[in-house]
């Protein structure tokens, strides 16, 4: 079994959601049960592959290195292999996918949105999930390029199909937006191509993509290249995670977007940007990571204020929500732009975290938008009175999302704020540490617009116009199928965080140059070139 | 299962006398009864008879029971010098915690320690634990006989409530969250604490949520103490860089030892001074306190009176090292935290005098109290601050609690319209409520006498005959502290005489409350009377030496590394005199006020008519002032909240739509338009355009082509023969 | 013989038949022109034969005779059905095949 999981899981992971989606594609669209069903094994059997693999990674007990690892010639006229392999910071977030997608499918299962089709629908649900999953698992920067764009169709068209008023405008500036920072990614990989020693694959002496070889590869780069390289990579990232000022996409892609795109979105799309960061930018070009940490510290701090106060002027509840997504990303990059261990094991926690519960407020919210067929916050109002048990969950995410310590949430915020007092060596502290002190305003503001939001929404009594609305009523049980799980994840995580912390320690202190910690960072830096 | 198994910290031991115990060392079996009640009650309650509020206070008596066993652990190893416990290095066998002396004694009992590992990080351990010494064993007995006699009262004060179950649970959970906090090892688990007693608050406050001013109520208390939790994190974040640990002891060990420097424990004490100001209302983060009254009134007792409010006056004394060593407090007259608790005393006890709301004239008074806990902590009277939050926690609970009675009775809270009299109605509420009374202004013998005594000639500002030896000469705060008594001792005879004096003016019948009422007011009344005794001050003649000072000495961590050594001051008659008259000097003003001149106007009057409130411009000028609440509330409301929500959030999405996106928006009109560019003017004129003009210039030579073909033969015979003539011609010439 | 008086003769017959070619409109005469074109042509032949003792001159002309019967008989073919047409032989007229 060890040796089925080394060899094919991450394979079979990757690519049983799109076979899913290939027998679906054979069947004919009036049997909707039956696509349903198969959308639903096909996840159901992914989560449970990511299951057994969890258990072969903590039986395999090395979290830091790469586990599973596939290694097979593909691409050889320009050098890219098919490489695929999971630490202890990709596993957390593969099983986030894993365990968002089924869900998704769960809380579909009566509630598809306008113009149904079932069948189109999963599918591209299930292409998504190849794609999400094979980005976290790839290791090489061409594959991990095919994964990150394989994403953005599919929800473009969920967007643009199956999305609100404005689902054209929303699906197009997403997909635009988003390409546009790809192209300048995919040229900053194949600058690290052609920039890096040529190192030895397969016994001789090549230019790679191979993520694990160019750490040291790219080592000998000159500065100034790096910085460019860097940013070429900083703006592919940046703007998917979305960082201020590149966000504009994401409130009217998720405001659009079905209540699931919304989910999938938050829950992992926008991990994909951060992840890169953890996985790519800052391991293989540590000098320019250290040279941009303060300008992304800057920007991060920057959304997490502008994000609570966007929120505060919405009325709208789901761009509300949305909003707060820039703020938590804002902790995340946050954490990261410290270069430290604390920083980035607070932004790996942090996405899981802003996983879990923003997936959960995005849920909450489409069920709001059903009960109610607004989203208006003027007009909503009294969600305790009317359904109490939504009403509790809504309160309950609220609290897990303005960082509650107990909760999930807390864990990605308060160490991104500690790791702020003290960053990285070569980093400056005073520029940090005001960076702090924004940072915890932050927290006061996004406890300001939650508890606004909530007071709206749960709070008093209903409004006249719903008052007796019968359709309004408490959750239903595929909805309860579809949060439980989220729920219990966002309490035990928030109570023992050693389960997610322990897995990513190791991995994140593996893949941080020791370069970073030292005071003498030039010195460090020309020496590890030279070696 | 390498990643799901605890790491057990096991922490050297040098030559200390560590206490140990059975109750000492499964201290956390106290916040976790609670803890599991909550969930069975959200769970279960409402199939319970009593709708759940049997498993709370099952759980709850249990934490009381096992509270005092340990309390009894505690005290008999500080009374028997410590057992021989821990000596070297042990760990009970692989699967189990290993037991900690922290830090070296001399003479003292260090605490009890046990700690399990939470997370790692950076691959440094962080640990999460229990600290039990006498400051935890009298938080914990206070935590629980409060939240004890709050539920028994609650079955009557919350019977047919909308939500009585939901109720219990969080009152349930938020007992468990205090326990938590208070038994806290590592600053993060206070932090933790902290924030979930002010989730609950928020949850109690806003319990009739239905109605929007209780909402609101519930959000400002959370908001401000957000406000100042922004200072906690700073100030954690600060303290765990600077020790190198999140442990307490740890951390208060570095301030005192030297490893920190000063200007950091100074930067850390003042963001925690920032979270002690919201969290223990102190000036000017105490407006959420007034406003929190909108929730039940027992809940008004148990956690803005007796204990989450004392969270910050707790966390003080936890990390005293830190403070004292950071606001130099030994041997100086003026430090920021004993002015901000100075201001405090005087800007609650002034405001408590225009309140009509019974509950809000109490919890101004709590602020003022709690003014004095800081101002104590600030002048160096660590168990003064101590001794005062103990005896507080009763006979304010006893006034709320008493205040509910009467408001179960009269349906109302306002003093002016709907009490009156009620001495006759209400003998029991009402007996009680003087004793609390009594506590609270501090007259001889009640526990408010002297738990406030002890604060005052801790202020070292006294000297005649005692008061000496102190940290330092706050005179200042003294006077401050003086002038407070008088204040109390004054709003508390209004709120007697309008309460219980006169005429009856509301519409009802009052009646006295029942036992299950009746029976906590009689136990916090009679507490309030004895619970002073328990530390009379060193050299009290009346009573045998063994029984002086007790509670100076199960509670103050002597002699150990992780607590400063701080100076008591002398005890001292004369300020005792001085205070009792000062206080006698404020009820008697009060009393001439209301029980001469305005019962003189009539038995139902509430205010004089022509007081000096409407006969003195400047009187009338500082009666808005207090009205207003310093215009704190507009100011925070209006201004910064209204800012915040209005213009600035407008602002910046106004700015995030118009500039930001428009840029993103105005890139694709604007490609679209260059494409328009491109395909109209470009392609199609000028690509298209060549293409088109081949076409029309093969036409227009064809047409002129054509002209040729005249069909007629003649014509085409003469072209022919030219043509030959010259290739006749070239033939010859050139070739 | 002088070969300059018989190229000249050759000429002369070959200029009258190009005007008669090319400057009238009779039909007929166009075709008698023709002829004497190819006559003139023989003329120039035979004369370079004899100058240059040979038969090959000779020969030549007699493929030109043949060819010059052939298509005077089409011609003049064409040019009854034309008469039989228009009842004219004007060659002005004849312009149908103009583009």
């Amino acid at each position: 079994m060890a040796e089925f999981l080394n060899d094919w899981g991450l394979s079979l992971a990757t690519f049983l959601p799109i076979i899913g989606a290939a027998v679906m594609l054979l069947i004919p669209k009036e049997n909707e049960q039956l696509h349903k069903l198969i959308a639903l094994a096909t996840s159901v059997a992914v989560a449970v592959f990511g299951v057994l693999l969890l258990i072969q990674f903590i039986d395999n007990d090395d979290y830091g290195a790469l586990n599973f690892v596939v290694d097979k010639s593909w691409i050889d006229v320009i050098d890219s292999r098919y490489i695929m392999g999971v630490d202890g910071i990709s596993l957390p977030l593969m099983l986030l996918t894993m365990l968002i997608v089924p869900l998704c499918v769960i809380y579909s299962w009566n509630h598809f949105p306008e113009p149904r089709n079932p069948k189109a629908f999963l599918m591209l649900i299930l292409i998504l999930e190849t794609g999400m999953i094979g980005t976290f698992a790839a290791q090489d920067l061409i594959l991990f390029f095919v994964f990150f764009e394989v994403v953005l169709l599919p929800m473009y068209f969920m967007i643009g199909v199956w999305g609100g008023e404005n689902r054209r405008y929303a699906a197009i500036k997403f997909f635009l937006f988003t390409l546009f920072g790809s192209a300048l990614m995919l040229v900053s990989f194949l600058a690290l191509y052609f920039l890096a020693d040529p190192t030895m694959v397969a016994g001789e002496l090549t230019r790679t993509f191979d993520m694990r070889l160019l750490p040291d590869a790219a080592a000998g780069i000159a500065k100034s290249s790096q910085v460019w390289v860097f940013g070429g990579m900083f703006l592919g990232f940046g703007i998917k995670v979305p960082m201020f000022p590149f966000h504009t996409w994401l409130p009217d892609a998720h405001t659009e977007a079905p209540t699931v795109g919304s989910v999938i979105l938050a829950a992992v799309l926008l991990k994909l940007g951060t992840y890169g960061f953890v996985r790519i930018a800052i391991p293989i070009l540590p000098e320019a990571a250290a040279e941009w940490a303060p300008f992304i510290g800057l920007l991060a701090v920057i959304g997490i204020i502008y994000g609570a106060l966007g929120c505060l002027a919405q009325r709208d509840l789901k761009r509300l929500v949305a909003f707060s997504s820039v703020a938590h990303m804002g902790f995340v990059m946050l954490g990261i732009a410290t270069l430290t261990d604390f920083g980035i094991n607070a932004a790996v926690f942090g996405m899981v975290a802003h996983g879990l519960i923003t997936g959960m407020l995005f849920f909450l919210a489409g069920s709001v938008k059903e009960r109610y067929h607004t989203l208006d916050m003027t007009r909503l109002g009294g969600l305790l009175v009317q359904a109490p048990r939504m009403g509790w969950i809504l309160g309950f995410c609220v609290m897990a999302s303005l960082g509650l310590p107990g909760l999930a949430g807390f864990w990605g915020e308060f160490p991104a704020i500690l790791a702020s007092y003290n960053p990285a060596e070569v980093l400056a502290e005073e520029t940090f540490r005001s960076y702090m002190v924004v940072a915890a305003v932050g927290t006061v503001l996004a406890a300001g617009y939650l508890l606004w939001m909530f007071q709206k929404t749960a709070f008093g009594n209903p409004k006249d116009e719903f008052a007796n609305d019968p359709n309004v009523k408490d959750a239903t049980f595929s909805e309860y199928l579809a949060w439980v799980p989220l729920l219990i994840l966002i309490l035990l995580l928030g109570v023992y965080p050693q389960l997610l912390f322990g897995a990513t320690d190791p991995a994140v202190v593996n893949s941080l140059s020791e370069c970073l910690e030292s005071a003498t960072s030039e010195a460090c830096f020309d020496a590890a070139a030279g070696q | 299962m390498g990643a799901l198994s605890a790491v057990f910290g096991a922490e050297a031991v040098g030559e200390a006398t560590a206490a140990s115990g059975w109750f000492l060392e499964n201290a956390w079996l106290i916040w976790l009864f609670p803890a599991v009640s909550f969930l069975l009650i959200l769970l279960f309650g409402k199939r319970f008879p009593k709708g759940g509020s049997e498993i709370g206070i099952f759980a709850v008596g249990a934490s009381f029971v096992f509270g005092v066993a340990t309390a009894i652990q505690w005290i008999s190893e500080v009374e028997g010098g410590g057992s021989k416990g821990a000596e070297g290095e042990y760990a009970l066998g692989a699967g189990a915690l290993s037991l900690a002396a922290e830090g070296e004694s001399s003479g003292g009992v260090s605490a009890v320690s046990r700690s399990i590992t939470w997370l790692t990080n950076g691959a440094e351990s962080i640990g999460a634990g229990i600290l039990i010494d006498g400051l935890a064993v009298m938080m914990i007995f206070v935590v629980t006989l409060v939240s004890l006699l709050v539920h028994v009262y609650s079955t009557d004060y919350v019977a047919g409530d909308r939500r009585y179950t939901h109720f219990f649970a969080f009152l349930s959970l938020f007992t468990a969250s205090m326990l938590f906090f208070v038994t806290a090892s590592t600053t993060l688990q206070m932090l933790v604490g902290w924030e979930l007693v002010g989730v609950c608050s928020f949850a109690l406050i806003g319990h009739w949520w239905e109605e929007k001013p209780n909402s609101n109520a519930a959000l400002k208390a959370f908001f401000t103490n957000r406000v100042g939790d922004m200072g906690l994190i700073i100030g954690v974040s600060i303290l765990f860089f600077a020790a190198g640990t999140f442990d307490v002891i740890g951390v208060n060990e570095a301030a005192l030892n030297g490893t920190m420097t000063h200007t950091v424990t100074l930067a850390a004490a003042l963001c925690l001074t920032a979270a002690v100001m919201s969290k223990s209302g102190q000036f000017f983060l105490h407006t959420w306190l007034p406003d929190a009254m909108a929730g039940p009134t027992p809940v008004s007792a148990l956690i803005h009176a007796a204990t989450m409010v004392v969270a910050g006056i707790f966390m003080i004394a936890r990390l005293y090292g830190v403070f004292f060593e950071g606001y130099s407090i030994g041997g100086s007259s003026l430090n920021l935290l004993a002015l901000i608790g100075g201001v405090t005393t005087l800007v609650g006890a002034s405001l408590a005098f225009v309140q009509n709301d019974i509950k809000k004239v109490l919890a101004y008074s709590t602020i003022s109290q709690l003014g004095y806990m800081v101002l104590a902590l600030g002048v160096g009277a660590w168990t003064a601050a101590l001794f005062h939050l103990f005896t507080h926690a009763f006979f304010k609970a006893c006034l709320f609690l008493g205040s509910g009675s009467v408001s179960h009775a009269v349906h109302s809270f306002d003093m002016k319209k709907d009490m009156g009299g009620l001495r006759a109605h209400m003998p029991h509420t009402y007996r009680t409520f003087m004793l609390g009374t009594l506590a609270l202004a501090g007259l001889p013998i009640f526990s408010g006498f002297w738990s406030k005594d002890e604060i005052l000639v801790g202020t070292g500002g006294w000297g005649f005959f005692g008061g000496t030896d102190a940290n330092g000469s706050y005179t200042i705060m003294l006077v401050m502290g003086l002038v407070t008594a008088a204040l109390t001792g004054a709003y508390m005879t209004r709120v007697v005489y309008l309460t219980f004096f006169g005429e009856y003016r509301g519409h009802g019948t009052p009646h006295e409350s029942g036992p299950r009422i009746t029976a906590p007011l009689w136990i916090l009344g009679s507490l309030a009377v004895v619970a002073g005794f328990i530390n009379f001050p060193p050299g009290f003649q009346l009573v045998p030496e063994s029984w002086r000072e007790k509670f100076f000495q199960w509670v103050e961590p002597v002699g150990v590394s992780y607590f400063p050594s701080i100076k008591h001051a002398t005890p001292s008659w004369s300020l005792a005199i001085v205070s009792v008259i000062v206080a006698l000097a404020g009820i008697a003003a009060a009393a001439y006020y209301y029980f001469v001149r305005v019962r003189a106007v009539s038995p139902m009057a509430t205010e004089l008519p022509n007081g000096p409130t409407r006969r003195w411009v400047l009187a009338r000028a500082g009666h808005s002032v207090l009205v207003n609440k310093y215009y704190l509330d507009w100011l925070y409301t209006r201004v910064i909240v209204g800012f915040v929500k209005g213009p600035l959030a407008k602002g910046t999405n106004w700015v995030n739509q118009h500039v930001i996106d428009r840029v993103v928006n105005e890139v694709g009109t604007r490609s679209v338009q260059a494409g328009n560019v491109v395909y109209h003017k470009v392609d199609q004129l000028v690509v298209d355009g060549v293409v088109n003009a081949t076409g029309k210039i093969s036409d227009a030579s064809g047409e002129e082509l054509r002209r040729m073909q005249t069909g007629k033969v003649q014509q085409y015979a003469a072209i022919m023969f030219i043509a030959a003539t010259i290739l006749a011609g070239i033939f010859i010439i050139v070739i | 013989m002088y070969l300059n008086t018989m190229l000249l003769l050759a000429a002369v017959l070959f200029c009258i038949g190009v005007y008669g070619v090319l400057a009238r409109r009779n039909g007929v005469l166009v075709l008698m022109s023709i002829e004497l074109i190819l006559n003139a042509v023989n003329i120039n032949l035979v004369a370079f034969g004899a100058f240059h003792a040979t038969v090959v001159g000779q020969i030549f002309a007699l493929f030109v005779i043949t060819v010059a019967a052939a298509e005077v008989g089409i011609g003049l073919a064409i040019v009854l059905l034309l008469y039989r047409n228009r009842r004219s032989i004007n060659l002005d007229q004849v312009d149908l095949m103009r583009g």
